[in-house]
Order: structure tokens, then C-alpha cells, then sequence
């Protein structure tokens, strides 16, 4: 099992997640440069948070044409694990693997603090090993997590079940005063209709141990560790 | 040499949030006779072409697939002679 973290020029979160999949999870992990292409032998993509090539024109918007880019987009269509975070999420949006766009934060603010985020959907392989509706305590970190897709977009996201994350309260009331940016219906994270792409505004990799103040974005790897596991014995 | 300007904004069915924020502070100045404010970006290209016609074309092309977001914006451009 190995994992890749792709590096674009201006990620910032690319040591984070290589270290959670490295030193928490004990698990392989490599570096992916944006100019790369070959991913032979990676079972799970990581696009980290950051300001991908400085967050011109629109996030996500340049970082989607890398050569890499390219690469993850056939290994998606192949049924490969990609998993976008923050920035990552936005290049995913960008590059057409998700649905939906992102708008600025409501009130035009960087956000930078723990949000509670519920657990809409946990038979994803990214979400396997919480329970139904479980709430967790992850950051956010950004300034452009106002997610947006228009009705019809919205109500195929909630018929296919593929809206997997809500910004909630400390107790799991999804309402617009715990909707910290503005998200259409608190969205926080989304995946893809054959669920192997997920999109998350909020920071696993930065609450992956106890010292860190929260270690519920742990499970959203061992989840997916678990996952490939069991594929591999099938 | 033809040059484009390429204006690029929200879609009139998403919310603006700067527009909003502009709109309340031209309000508190004074200005209150004002419909919706929206705010966008303007892309000026220069191009090594003669004929406007496929100018017109590979600027069209060029907001699809970079400049413009269809989900969430809407573009138009005027195209001159330098």
C-alpha cells in the first residue's frame, strides 16, 4: 500500500500529510511533483491544502492543468482513492472530478479555527470507521470554502448520498449559525458518485493526534488504510 | 495586434458577497439609489492576430476552459485594434 502526496508550487499542507501518513499511520508515503506523471504503484492520492500557484485567477484554477493533474484524473477514472483537502478540494472542483465551484467565505473573511463537522455519510472508504452521524472537531483554514452548485446539483449531491461532511454545532445541529463560510446547505466535504473522490474544506491531517487538540481526523485515513487493506484481501 | 478585455463576473444567481459589502458601504456614503452591486475582474490580452473573427473565437475558447467558471461566472469580452 503506498500513498502520494502531490506538491504544487504554493502547497503548504504537503508535509502534514505526508507526516500523519508517514509517523501516525506508519504507513508508505511519497511525494508527488506536479510535474510528475507516473503514479504506478499508489493506491491513495492526497491533494493537500495550501495556495496552489498562488490561488491566481480562481483556487484551484491553475493548479488543475499540472501534469499531474492529468495523471490523477485517469487514475480517478480507474476507481483510484483520491482524497482533496482545502486547497486540494478546490483544484478537485476545478478540474471537474466533484461537482460544485467555490465562492468566498460569506463574510469575506480567512477563517482560521476548529469547526464541529457531522458525518452525513460513513459507508464511504474515507469514512468507514465512524459511526453514523458522528461528529467531529477538525480546523478549517481559508478564505474560499463557500461551497456552491446550483439546485439540480444539490439535489443529486443528497439523492446519491454524496454529501459526506456538514458544518454543525458541538452537539450536531446542522443550522446556518454552526455554517462557518457560507457553504450552500453547511457542506464541508463531498464525494464523487462512484465514491472513490473526496473534497474536504476542513483539515484531517491537522487533527490526526491528541496533542494536537483533536485526533478525529485520524480516522478519515485508517479509514482509508482500512479500506485498501480488506480490497486487497478479497 | 487586436487586444481583448475580457470582463468576468458572479452569475446573477450567486451570491456576491464583496458586491453586498461594497453596496452597504456606497449606502453608508450616501448613494441610496442603488440596484445590485457586483463585482468581477477584467483580463486584458493582447493578441498577435489581424482577423477579429477568430480573435473572437480563441477568446471564447480561453474563457471556457481557464478564465471563466461556468458554474459560477458569466464572461464578455470586447475585442479592438491597438
Amino acid at each position: 500500500m503506498k500513498f502520494g502526496v502531490v506538491v504544487f508550487p504554493g502547497s503548504n499542507c504537503d508535509q502534514d500529510c505526508f507526516y500523519v501518513i508517514k509517523d501516525v499511520l506508519g504507513k508508505p508515503v511519497k511525494y508527488i511533483w506536479h510535474k510528475d506523471t507516473d503514479l504506478d504503484g499508489f493506491d491513495c492520492i492526497i491533494l493537500p491544502g495550501g495556495f496552489s500557484y498562488g490561488d491566481y485567477l480562481r483556487t484551484g484554477a491553475i493548479a488543475r492543468f499540472s501534469p499531474a493533474m492529468k495523471s490523477i484524473a485517469e487514475f480517478s477514472g480507474k476507481g483510484g482513492t483520491v482524497i482533496g483537502i482545502c486547497n486540494g478540494f478546490q483544484i478537485l472542483l476545478e478540474a471537474g472530478l466533484l461537482p460544485g465551484a467555490m465562492l468566498r467565505n460569506r463574510d469575506l473573511h480567512f477563517i482560521c479555527r476548529y469547526v464541529y463537522i457531522k458525518t452525513e455519510n460513513n459507508t464511504t472508504r474515507f469514512t468507514g470507521l465512524y459511526n453514523a452521524g458522528q461528529i467531529l472537531k477538525v480546523p478549517i483554514a481559508h478564505n474560499e470554502g463557500n461551497y456552491y452548485i446550483d439546485a439540480v446539483g444539490l439535489k443529486e449531491l443528497r439523492d446519491n448520498n454524496q454529501i459526506v461532511f456538514r458544518y454543525c454545532s458541538a452537539t450536531g445541529e446542522v443550522s446556518e449559525q454552526f455554517n462557518p463560510n457560507g457553504a450552500l446547505d453547511n457542506i464541508a466535504g463531498i464525494i464523487n458518485r462512484k465514491g472513490n473522490v473526496l473534497g474536504m474544506m476542513p483539515h484531517p491531517e491537522r487533527s490526526a493526534e491528541k496533542e494536537l487538540g483533536s485526533e478525529d481526523g485520524y480516522f478519515i485515513f485508517q479509514s482509508i488504510v482500512q479500506w485498501l487493506e480488506k480490497r486487497r484481501t478479497w | 495586434m487586436l487586444q481583448a478585455e475580457v470582463y468576468i463576473t458572479l452569475k446573477k444567481t450567486v451570491a456576491d458577497p464583496q458586491g453586498l459589502t461594497i453596496k452597504h458601504a456606497l449606502g453608508s456614503l450616501g448613494y441610496k439609489d442603488l440596484g445590485d452591486v457586483r463585482i468581477g475582474r477584467l483580463v486584458v490580452i493582447e493578441l498577435n492576430l489581424k482577423d477579429k473573427k477568430k480573435a473572437e473565437q480563441e477568446i471564447n475558447e480561453m474563457c471556457k476552459k481557464l478564465l471563466a467558471n461556468p458554474i459560477i461566472e458569466d464572461y464578455h469580452f470586447k475585442i479592438k485594434e491597438e
